[in-house]
């Protein structure tokens, strides 16, 4: 007995092919959790984080397989126990947070059925003592109603709700040690750092250990007392929290903390690269949203001016309007009321009334390249499509401009040939852009384009745009939640809340002092590389009262 | 959007159907070559007689006028008179219908309950040994006519070991045994075809659902399997499943006009066959009107009762 809670050692996971041909996925991964303390995994993803986690669980996706090691907690090798033994652990001795707790809650069940199931169906308490349990939970992560809101369904509340609502689950059986898989990386900001607050009390005060999954150096650093980096499946560095941020020996760590979030303030104006253009797109007291009755506002009054050549940033958390206003500027979306003009001249409020010229003109490139690009078509096909349907263009021409496309994008000619799956996530974005510019358009609109890539990639991408926007003069609505993402590639900025625009102008302006209330807000919530940057920020926000916007 | 609202709508759409289909029917009936004066009269018939029975029949009206009279009369609950023999159609299609209702029943009851379990234990052990044996026999199944299988359970079963009767004649059947005695080679060939269908659609279904995030996130609670299935997986998966029932379900009755036909059972499927080969229209007309509209009812029923399936619908916001 180490006195340890879990001791991982050198465990070893294997892919298994089709054919029965193996690859690993994670090779000789030794670390050990004591009592009541925190240990991050820390990654990009394929680094075998998430399968390490799940490998602490006794557990391998489909199609992977243990190949060695042993993972001992309190002394048993979970890999040396049956099915049945594995149940029996799960949820009471280790419980598991997963990512997306909106993906992984099951919309046919109550909250409250799954949150106590496992100790009514480990005979633990009954299902009256388990509801008060819940409960006495659900109040100590800060939800709303704690008597009442187990009661509901998953779809009936929200995002940074349902996460807590997970941490709840996994603590119903006070188990010795708590999983979390990314588990804050879906939320916004500004609800960001309230759960990452209530899970560090939690952890805290019922003296749990915990296993911390994340890709973000600046989360972890709040509320980790080891470090554990990540890369390809093997250990990169290994040591206290404080000392890997600060006297990181690696040369990867050290990269990981160059592409963590740089606070805005630090990041340098993009150099203006002379004039901007002339006027390209104006936005006109634009009112928009949903239902027959108009029931649900998206936006509300929204004007904005786009010149030729520049990007205008949109930043904002879920539900703000800012994907609504790239829709309706894009067509997709028909406004209640105002106008989008082009050059002055107003566009069909539809895309069937638009001609195929401003359909060309204005593009738009969606955040998942993996919905986006047809998995059917070979990425010829689908760039080639564009340029038959705006051009007219011929095979042999749709060969030439095809491989012209992803040489722009930084591609080899070579993969016209492959199938989106055959494409890594950053690459397959690029295909993405490729289609756009395929398209040779004045206006681009980014949606949240990088919000799903690594943060290593996410900077290739961006590069990218920067170097596409000096050599074809094209204009960006770059629209992102990510602040820090703004700040690199945006010219002008506006802040949108709840449909509408509450600030806007050059970015050197909105990012710094004076802010408006909600962009400070926002700025405050970016996660600093700084242990005990929390703290300061949650006392920050009791001072001045600030609240998420989710809440 | 309401879901009462909805169902309303589903229901206003449904009887659209059954009216367009109807319209269909008449259109179909119309078509159909021959005709029931010469079927009734002979080949040799002269014309004065032909029209005299035309008259007669109401046959030289217009074809709307008698679309409007025969709907009229279809809405009061009147199938109108048999044209070859004048029999009441209530009546004979009421003495037939229970036991088209016997065949269905007795094939749903023992199918779908069959083809939900093979489906399950097909999902739940995909790719082994038992998977692949439920697979490949149930898509040989579906790959196979439903007449074929019938002639071949015919063979083996009547023909060959003489264990069971190849006609299912119903007319001195007594007791439970009997019953079943007679039942046992229609049913199983009607029941062949609809369970291999459903059997993969559930099983895809399921395999579907057991793939998903919630899943694994109860296999990582430490659900056991078997409450992961019950619990967790089949409420997702109830709404396709309910879905490929209710088809299958329509489509027994289409089969159920060739098995009938097949083993001589007295049920409306084979009197169908027989209003088409003396043209009795009226006859057809209803027999087809039935079976349509039953197969509109449960094809609404599965879009109801999957829409209230769904936890969305029935805890809204």
């Amino acid at each position: 007995m180490t006195g340890n809670v879990i001791d991982v050692k050198n465990l070893s996971v294997d892919a298994i092919a089709k054919r029965g041909e193996r690859t690993p996925i994670v090779q000789d991964i030794s670390f050990s959790v004591a009592p009541g303390r925190v240990v991050a995994l820390i990654g990009e993803s394929g680094s075998g984080k998430t399968t390490i986690s799940l490998a602490c669980l006794g557990y391998t996706r489909p199609g992977c397989a243990f190949k060695g090691g042993e993972i001992l907690l309190d002394g048993t090798d979970v890999l040396q126990l049956d099915l049945v033994g594995r149940q029996q652990v799960r949820g009471v001795d280790i419980s598991y947070v997963a990512q997306s707790a909106a993906a992984s809650f099951n919309s046919a069940l109550s909250i409250n059925r799954q949150v106590t199931e496992i100790p009514q169906i480990r005979n633990l308490m009954s299902r009256e003592d388990a509801t008060r349990k819940a409960a006495a939970l659900y109040g100590e992560l800060d939800l709303p109603s704690p008597e009442t809101i187990g009661r509901r369904y998953p779809h009936q509340v929200s995002g940074g709700q349902l996460q807590r609502l997970m941490a709840a689950m996994a603590m119903m059986c006070s188990p010795k040690l708590l999983i979390l898989d990314e588990p804050t990386t879906a939320l916004d900001v500004t609800t960001q750092i309230e759960v990452l607050q209530a899970f560090k009390n939690l952890v805290r005060e019922n003296q749990t250990s915990a296993i911390y999954v994340s890709h973000d150096l600046a989360v972890v650093a709040q509320i980790a007392d080891e470090i554990l980096v990540l890369k390809d499946g093997r250990m990169v560095e290994y040591g206290p929290t404080e000392t890997i941020i600060t006297v990181p020996r690696e040369d990867y760590t050290r990269q990981l903390i160059a592409a963590a979030h740089v606070m805005p303030e630090e990041v340098k104006q993009r150099t203006s690269r002379g004039e901007k253009g002339s006027h390209l797109l104006s936005v006109n007291g634009v009112s928009a949203g949903y239902g027959r009755q108009r029931e649900v506002a998206a936006l509300l009054d929204v004007s904005l001016d786009v010149r030729a050549a520049e990007t205008v940033g949109v930043m904002g958390e879920s539900g703000s309007g800012k994907s609504t206003l790239g829709r309706v500027i894009s067509g997709l979306m028909t406004p209640w009321q105002g106008e989008v003009l082009l050059r002055g001249r107003p566009l069909a409020a539809s895309l069937k009334q638009r001609t195929r010229d401003e359909l060309r003109e204005v593009q738009i490139v969606f955040q998942m390249a993996d919905v986006a690009l047809n998995p059917r078509h070979v990425v010829e096909k689908i760039l080639g499509r564009p340029l038959a349907f705006y051009f007219g263009a011929d095979r042999r021409a749709i060969e030439k401009r095809v491989g012209e496309l992803l040489e722009l994008v930084g591609l080899d000619p070579a993969f016209a040939r492959r199938f989106p799956r055959e494409l890594s996530g950053g690459q397959k974005q690029r295909v993405n852009l490729a289609r756009a510019l395929a398209a040779d358009p004045q206006l681009i609109i980014c949606d949240e384009i990088t919000s799903a890539l690594d943060t290593v990639v996410a900077e290739a991408i961006l590069d990218l745009l920067v170097s596409l926007q000096d050599r074809l003069n094209v204009a960006y609505i770059f629209i992102s939640h990510d602040i820090s993402t703004i700040a690199r590639i945006a010219d002008r900025v506006a802040v949108m809340r709840d449909g509408e625009i509450v600030e806007a102008g050059p970015t050197a302006e909105v990012l710094q002092p004076p802010h408006h209330d909600y962009t400070d807000l926002l700025l405050r919530s970016v996660p600093d590389l700084k242990v005990g940057w929390l703290e300061t920020v949650m006392e920050h926000r009791r001072q001045t009262g600030q609240q998420a916007a989710g809440n | 959007m309401n879901i009462l609202s909805v169902i309303v709508q589903r229901l206003g759409l449904g009887i659209l159907t059954v009216l367009i289909v109807s319209i269909l029917v008449f259109v179909g009936t119309e078509i159909l070559p021959g005709d029931v004066a010469y079927a009734i009269l002979g080949q040799g018939a002269t014309p004065e007689l032909v029209a005299n029975i035309q008259e007669r029949l109401g046959l030289d009206e217009p074809a709307h006028l008698r679309y409007l009279a025969w709907l009229g009369e279809l809405l009061r609950g009147d199938l109108g008179t048999s044209l070859a023999n004048g029999a009441i159609l209530n009546d004979v299609i009421g003495e037939r219908i229970g036991n088209t209702v016997l065949l269905a029943a007795v094939t749903a009851a023992i199918a779908v309950p069959l083809s939900v379990v093979l489906g399950l234990i097909a999902s739940t052990r995909p790719d082994s040994a038992i998977d692949r044996l439920i697979s490949t026999s149930t898509l040989a199944l579906i790959s196979v006519p439903d007449f074929l299988i019938a002639v071949l359970l015919v063979s083996l079963f009547a023909v060959q070991l003489g264990w069971l009767p190849a006609i299912a004649n119903l007319n001195r059947v007594d007791g439970f045994l009997e019953y079943a005695r007679v039942l046992a080679l229609p049913v199983t060939a009607l029941s062949f075809t609809v369970m291999a269908h459903m059997a993969r659609m559930t099983r895809s279904a399921v395999l579907n659902v057991l793939t998903s995030s919630p899943i694994e996130m109860a296999i990582l609670k430490g659900v056991p399997k078997w409450r992961i299935i019950l619990v967790h997986a089949l409420p997702n998966a109830i709404a396709p499943i309910i879905n490929v029932i209710a088809l299958n379900l329509a489509y027994l009755i289409t089969g159920i006009v060739v098995i009938e036909s097949m083993f001589n059972f007295p049920g409306i499927g084979r009197l169908m066959v027989e209003g088409v080969t003396t043209r009795d229209i009226p006859l057809v007309q209803a027999a087809a009107m039935i079976f349509c509209s039953t197969y509109v009812v449960l094809n609404l029923a599965a879009d109801i009762i999957s829409l209230i399936a769904n936890p969305r619908v029935r805890h809204p916001k």
